[in-house]
């Protein structure tokens, strides 16, 4: 059990304000999400020992990390963590190897070489055990960072922004490597991150923080299918997430069968992948018939649940085998002239709909 | 030349370096990693010197180690001889006269330093010593390597504290800067001339040398 309750406040800053009990399951991946300056980073530097919070405890196990009451604060190196930071904190000075064996101090040298070669092959770093880390592109030094924080075998892993280091085509790549990799180490981890891809791809379990303060938790699927609150779901973002198995892939399109209808996508990963697909309300169009002329390859009957205004727009709730949200202008809405209970057609381009990996 | 002025402003730069190092690495690796509030005073107290006439720190030093003074008599009782006018004494005074050369470009080098390098380090299992000697020093060594050699050399050049609080004893006290007044006292220009072309010609070499590693800059 990691028994979090803290409090910690920057002198004249910003501070955070947390409590949680979770499970310690050695595949468990939490993501705690939330915007810049939400305070997910510093609740990342408490569980590190990198802050001191002011009030609380944190305890992992039967150990106590911390306790302001007591006055126990353990430093980091005592509180077996691997810690993966920001843009990887790589000893510029040291090679790849001897990176990874700055972690091996107190280990017998033949396992320290051991590990370090282990490690290498794991992380698919062999051949650049002499190069320096600035000699290295970012999804490398990401991986030696990552072999390093791994290197004595941690309780708890902490992944602060894991992937915000690299542009969007080699994070989406990394993202990929980075869940394969998390879930074949066997140790539970805490990820910091702002973007919820990282949360769809990643996370078990996804934890939002607004303001220094926990205002959602649960399994990313609940989180992300019923976000609680406006701040909340202002930080799931899409409006719709739905999770399926890959019928088959053609021509990089993927066949995705949801609540009994298909859904096409560009494919995230191979058939019989899981995959969690992303549809914003304002690229869900609504039509009174089905109509083969259009350039939508996603057509499905659907029926109207709900609508609300909100300024100059409808929120249209849809039912289509699966609960799907759609945002039009009032004069489309009062065109369409529909209500709760009428028969109609949704239409998602394939290429607006975001496939992430699961 | 005066090669026993020669012998002792060596011994005593060599000493003042030497103790400089022991008490001004972790002084300055407090200083520049430290978020206590009064970090700002210590600041200032070991750059005073920088501001201060070395007679008024010679004054100072001799009223707080005078014989009876509290400071004077522990000296007394623990080694039997007193702190003004002893080799010791100028050696102390010296320390406390160079703090500043030596700290603060020691502190200005470990600032440099990327503080996550610093919490990896930890995060990695390594103590603070251990960070310090294997993550910290290997990325500021030109500027420990400055700090060292600016001490040396200021202790080399120093004439008003070695004055004041060493007198001029011959093999305690006289060092080469005070040799020069002495010759110079006693009208002896050929004397003075030679002691100062090699003063001056050593400070030249120095200044060359760490300017040669700032303009290296910190390694990688």
């Amino acid at each position: 059990m990691l028994d979090v309750d803290i409090a910690f406040r920057y002198p004249n800053g910003p501070g955070v304000e947390c409590r949680w009990q979770h499970p310690i399951d050695e595949s468990r991946v939490t993501v705690l999400l939330g915007s810049s300056g939400s305070g997910k980073t510093t609740v990342l530097r408490c569980l590190a020992g990198l802050e001191r919070p002011q009030r609380g405890h944190i305890r992992f196990g039967d150990v106590v990390w911390f306790d302001a009451h007591s006055g126990v604060n353990l430093s980091p190196d005592l509180r077996d963590v691997g810690v993966l930071f920001q843009d990887y904190a790589l000893f510029p000075h040291l090679t790849v190897e001897r990176n990874l064996a700055f972690a091996a101090h107190g280990l017998p040298r033949i396992d320290s070489t051991r590990r370090v070669a282990e490690l290498l092959e794991v992380f698919r770093l062999r051949g650049l055990e002499t190069r320096f880390p600035r000699e290295l592109s970012g999804g490398q030094q990401q991986r030696v960072a990552l072999a390093r924080a791994v290197f004595r075998r941690p309780k708890l892993l902490l992944l602060d922004e894991p992937l915000s280091a690299l542009d969007r085509a080699t994070g989406d790549e990394v993202r990929d490597e980075l869940h394969t990799l998390i879930h074949s180490l066997r140790i539970p981890a805490y990820i910091v991150s702002h973007d919820r891809a990282d949360a769809l791809t990643l996370a078990d379990v996804t934890v939002l923080l607004d303001e220094g303060r926990i205002i959602q938790q649960g399994t990313t699927l609940q989180v992300f299918e019923a976000p609680a609150t406006p701040a909340a779901a202002k930080l799931v973002g899409v409006d719709t997430v739905l999770v399926g198995r890959i019928a088959s892939v053609e021509n990089g399109l993927a066949r995705v069968v949801v609540g009994g209808q298909e859904i096409t996508a560009g494919a995230p990963a191979e058939a019989g992948h899981e995959t969690a697909l992303c549809i914003r309300a304002e690229d869900v169009t609504i039509a009174l018939h089905d109509a083969a002329d259009v350039s939508a390859s996603n057509r499905w009957p659907a029926v109207v649940r709900s609508a609300n205004i909100e300024g100059p727009f409808v929120r249209v709730g849809l039912d289509c085998g699966f609960r799907l949200s759609a945002l039009v202008t009032r004069d489309t809405w009062r065109r369409l002239a529909l209500k709760p209970g009428d028969r109609a057609w949704a239409m998602v381009k394939a290429t607006t709909i975001r496939a992430l990996p699961r | 030349m005066d090669w026993g002025a020669v012998g002792l402003t060596l011994k005593l730069a060599a000493l003042t370096t030497l103790t400089l190092a022991v008490i001004g690495l972790p002084l300055a690796y407090w200083l520049a990693t430290t978020r206590r509030a009064w970090r700002p005073i210590v600041d200032a107290a070991v750059a005073v010197p920088l501001l201060l006439p070395p007679t008024v720190l010679g004054f100072y030093f001799l009223m707080a180690t005078g014989p009876e003074t509290f400071v004077g008599r522990l000296w007394a009782r623990l080694f039997d001889s007193t702190i003004p006018f002893s080799f010791s004494g100028v050696l102390l005074a010296s320390v406390l006269y160079n703090l500043p050369f030596a700290v603060r470009p020691f502190t200005s080098g470990f600032a440099a330093v990327d503080r996550r390098l610093i919490e990896a380090a930890r995060c990695l299992g390594a103590s603070a010593p251990r960070t310090f000697t294997a993550v910290v020093l290997p990325l500021s060594w030109p500027a420990v390597l400055t700090g060292l050699v600016l001490a040396f050399a200021h202790t080399v050049g120093e004439f008003g504290v070695v004055l004041m609080v060493g007198g001029n004893i011959p093999g305690v006290s006289r060092t080469i800067a005070l040799s020069i007044y002495d010759d110079v006292q006693a009208l002896d220009y050929a004397g003075a001339n030679e002691a100062s072309a090699v003063l001056l010609m050593f400070a030249v070499a120095v200044l060359a040398f760490t300017y040669s590693l700032q303009r290296k800059g910190l390694p990688l």
